[in-house]
């Protein structure tokens, strides 16, 4: 336990399992040191959730993401429903309505490679989004309105 | 429903507790389907009582459909994606639907619930064909047997909508559409498999022979068949075939398949006479209703 650590989460917390497994390659003398960092890499509880995402990108045969947009009526924009695996675009709309229309949700149905979407960064939140606050007069109800200016 | 007009069953806007107040076996309106509710309800209180032919002709396209879900559930959790698993799983879904009103409707000739024929019949009671018990196989061979269904089904429902009973009518109208997509599903995934893999390939071809041999029962008249074609209430198996052959060959073509020449495998299951695979899934669906009588879930 490290002297920061919180006396009541039990020794046996997930965190404090995986740093330990982490340590015990580490910490134990090993014979051949160039064997020990693919020690490391073969411990099944500490990689294997890495090693699974991995698989997943690299293996061509594994269904890509794409990401689901459902129009719920006429005149209502597209919204993000959430996303499925398929192996191409045609698949992915009929998985799309298979996973997210079951319940009368939608009208229309877009289907969207997810590495296609560029999102911003959460890390840049203040420059991206915490600029406008304050700034009132970027809203129309700051104006006070002009007498005899009707419908407005 | 196309033809409001020729419902002869009034309205029954009273006593649906939590459902549509105006759904009807004979009125349908979008987003508000028939629902197997509605039939036990006019079933219940005598606004329809099919004739002893409808019940047995309705008995027969229920229990194909209630073996068919039966045997697609048990892909869930198995199925080589998560998002197949659920589009199987739907699959199963529409035709356990079907199965309950097809049943409801029956059981309104014999005084019995969908329950009582879907869990206290025997095996000599059920009157589904072979090619709904057939054991799933590998995923090609599941597909084989989506792909035989859904055309199938899609003409007979098609057809069916035209039928002098209304109720028969009603159901098939919505179960057409349904069907539709179970078409587009096992289509896309023939093409997908015969033109993927060798491997893949393979597979879909074995699947194919595989079920290949229960469709020529599919398309056997006999006497109930033909007396209620006659009377427009049923539609004739036989009538279906060219159409089917039609639209399965365009489907084998486009994926590169010949349709299997294999000999027909013996029927009977509209008389009772089953494969030895019917009793196994009889006692695992059955069971609970049968160990718990009366139990609710």
């Amino acid at each position: 336990m490290s002297p920061h650590g919180n006396p009541e989460v039990p020794a046996s917390s997930a965190s404090d399992v995986i740093r330990g497994a982490e340590r015990v390659p580490a910490g134990t003398p090993v014979p051949d040191a160039t064997k020990s960092e693919s020690q490391t890499a073969a411990s099944p509880v500490t990689h294997a959730p890495s090693v699974e995402s991995v698989s997943r990108a690299t293996d061509p045969s594994a269904w890509g993401l794409w990401e689901v947009f459902v129009r719920s009526n006429r005149g209502l924009s597209h919204v993000h429903a959430g996303s499925l695996h398929a192996p191409d675009a045609a698949m992915a709309l009929r998985n799309a309505r298979d996973l997210y229309t079951r319940r009368n949700e939608g009208v229309s149905v877009w289907v969207v490679p997810a590495d296609s979407i560029a999102s911003s960064d959460p890390g840049s939140k203040g420059a991206f989004f915490e600029s406008p606050q304050g700034k009132d007069y970027r809203h129309a109800t700051y104006y006070t309105k002009s007498e005899g200016v009707k419908h407005l | 429903m196309s033809t409001p007009e020729t419902t002869g069953h009034g309205d029954i806007s009273t006593g649906v507790a939590g459902g549509d107040s105006n759904a009807s076996a004979t009125r349908i309106t979008p987003g508000n389907a028939l629902r197997p509710e509605d039939i036990a309800l006019e079933v219940r209180t005598g606004l329809v009582k099919p004739t002893e032919d409808a019940a047995e002709y309705a008995l027969r396209l229920g229990d194909d459909a209630l073996i068919l879900a039966q045997r697609l559930g048990h892909w869930i959790s198995r199925a080589p994606e998560l998002e197949e698993d659920v589009a199987l799983g739907n699959i199963a879904l529409d035709q356990l639907g079907h199965a309950r009103s097809f049943l409801t409707y029956a059981g309104g000739a014999w005084d019995k619930s969908e329950d009582d024929l879907a869990y206290f019949r025997r095996e000599h009671e059920f009157r589904s064909i072979h090619l709904f018990e057939q054991p799933n196989g590998d995923f090609a061979a599941t597909i084989a047997r989506q792909f035989i269904v859904s055309y199938y089904q899609f003409e007979l429902y098609r057809r069916l909508m035209e039928s002098t009973d209304a109720t028969l009518a009603a159901i098939a109208a919505k179960a057409v559409k349904e069907v539709d997509y179970h078409r587009d599903h096992s289509a896309q995934w023939i093409l997908r498999l015969a033109g993927g893999t060798e491997e893949s390939r393979t597979r879909m071809i074995h699947g194919l022979r595989l079920m290949w041999p229960y469709v020529p029962e599919i398309f056997e008249d006999d006497e109930l068949t033909v007396r209620g074609a006659e009377t427009g209430a049923a539609v004739a198996p036989s009538s279906l075939r060219s159409d089917f052959d039609r639209l399965i060959g365009e489907v084998l073509a486009e994926a590169g398949l010949e349709v299997p020449d294999v000999p027909a495998a013996p029927g009977g299951g509209r008389h009772g006479k089953h494969s030895e695979h019917l009793g196994y899934i009889l006692a695992e669906m059955q069971v609970l209703a049968r160990e718990y009588p009366g139990a609710r879930w």
